[in-house]
């Protein structure tokens, strides 16, 4: 178990690494959720298996898809043909590495460790959400307002606003 | 189940929080330095849960649930602006905004 927690602490911080020093937004998008997942191993190794769902779900699932969302409505075109550099060699042997690594610490797990030796010091969802619902109630409350006030300040933000000219702001402004 | 010691699991968390912070202080394409936000507020996160698993209490996830909930509001904020700053001076260059009007 110890090795795999230095395994994949490796992988999360060299993708990370990779991610803030590349130069296509998309590529480093993609080792950003390597890194997501692999933090996600590390939190189902130290006994928080709902926690790392949610990682998964959540940061990985959504919010990197919001941002590839918005690179692509934005378009950056960094360089032409770029279809040419996908497809050599260096481009996706340290990905395809880091990703194989996950995949064998995530083989290994499955086959070798049982679930009942981790049960005594798992804290899974029931205890979770129990004290989420009863000693943090307020909080949780704060926050709906929160996901609230980023709804709307989201649309709000993110509408084009047509540029409309009104005849009387025209006078005013000829004045 | 993993018996590293806690100081380890802490510093590379540090050294998760480390990494988002030269990003942010790097590279000037906002787009990046969102990322390295959303690296810096997962390894924080990755701070509550370890310690959550330590002292054997719930309340570690809790946070990471809050934290994710304050990260994914700040996200889409984040990128709404990313879009009206694109359309409004057509690059992503956080230097390029650096005076209140034009």
């Amino acid at each position: 178990m110890n090795t795999i927690f230095y395994i994949t602490a490796t992988v999360a911080i060299v993708s990370s690494l990779i991610a803030i020093t590349n130069r296509n937004a998309i590529h480093a998008l993609l080792y950003l959720i390597l890194s997501l997942l692999s933090i996600s191993v590390i939190f189902y190794i130290i006994g928080a298996p709902f926690i790392a769902a949610l990682e998964v779900i959540v940061y990985a699932g959504a919010i990197m898809v919001l941002f590839i969302f918005v690179v692509m409505m934005l378009n950056i075109s960094l360089e032409e043909e770029q279809e040419n550099k996908w497809l050599t060699p260096r481009m996706w042997i340290v990905p395809s590495i880091l990703a194989a690594l996950l995949l064998i610490i995530f083989i290994y797990v499955l086959k070798e460790f049982k679930y009942e030796q981790t049960t005594a010091e798992i804290i899974g969802p029931k205890q979770v959400g129990i004290t989420m619902f009863t000693k943090y109630l307020l909080a949780v409350e704060i926050s709906a307002i929160l996901l609230l006030a980023g709804i709307i300040g989201g649309y709000h933000l993110g509408k084009q606003k047509k540029k409309v000219i009104h005849r009387f702001l025209e006078k005013t402004k000829k004045i | 189940m993993v018996t590293i010691s806690m100081d380890i699991q802490i510093l590379f968390a540090g050294a998760l929080f480390l990494t988002g912070l030269v990003g942010l202080l790097v590279r000037r394409n906002i787009i990046f330095m969102l990322m390295s936000i959303e690296i810096m507020l997962n390894s924080a996160a990755l701070v509550f849960v370890i310690a959550g698993s330590h002292w054997m209490q719930a309340d570690g996830q809790v946070m990471f649930i809050f934290i994710l909930t304050v990260s994914a509001a700040e996200v889409s904020v984040g990128l709404a602006l990313i879009l009206q700053m694109y359309h409004h001076y057509r690059t992503l260059d956080a230097d390029a905004i650096n005076r209140l009007r034009d």
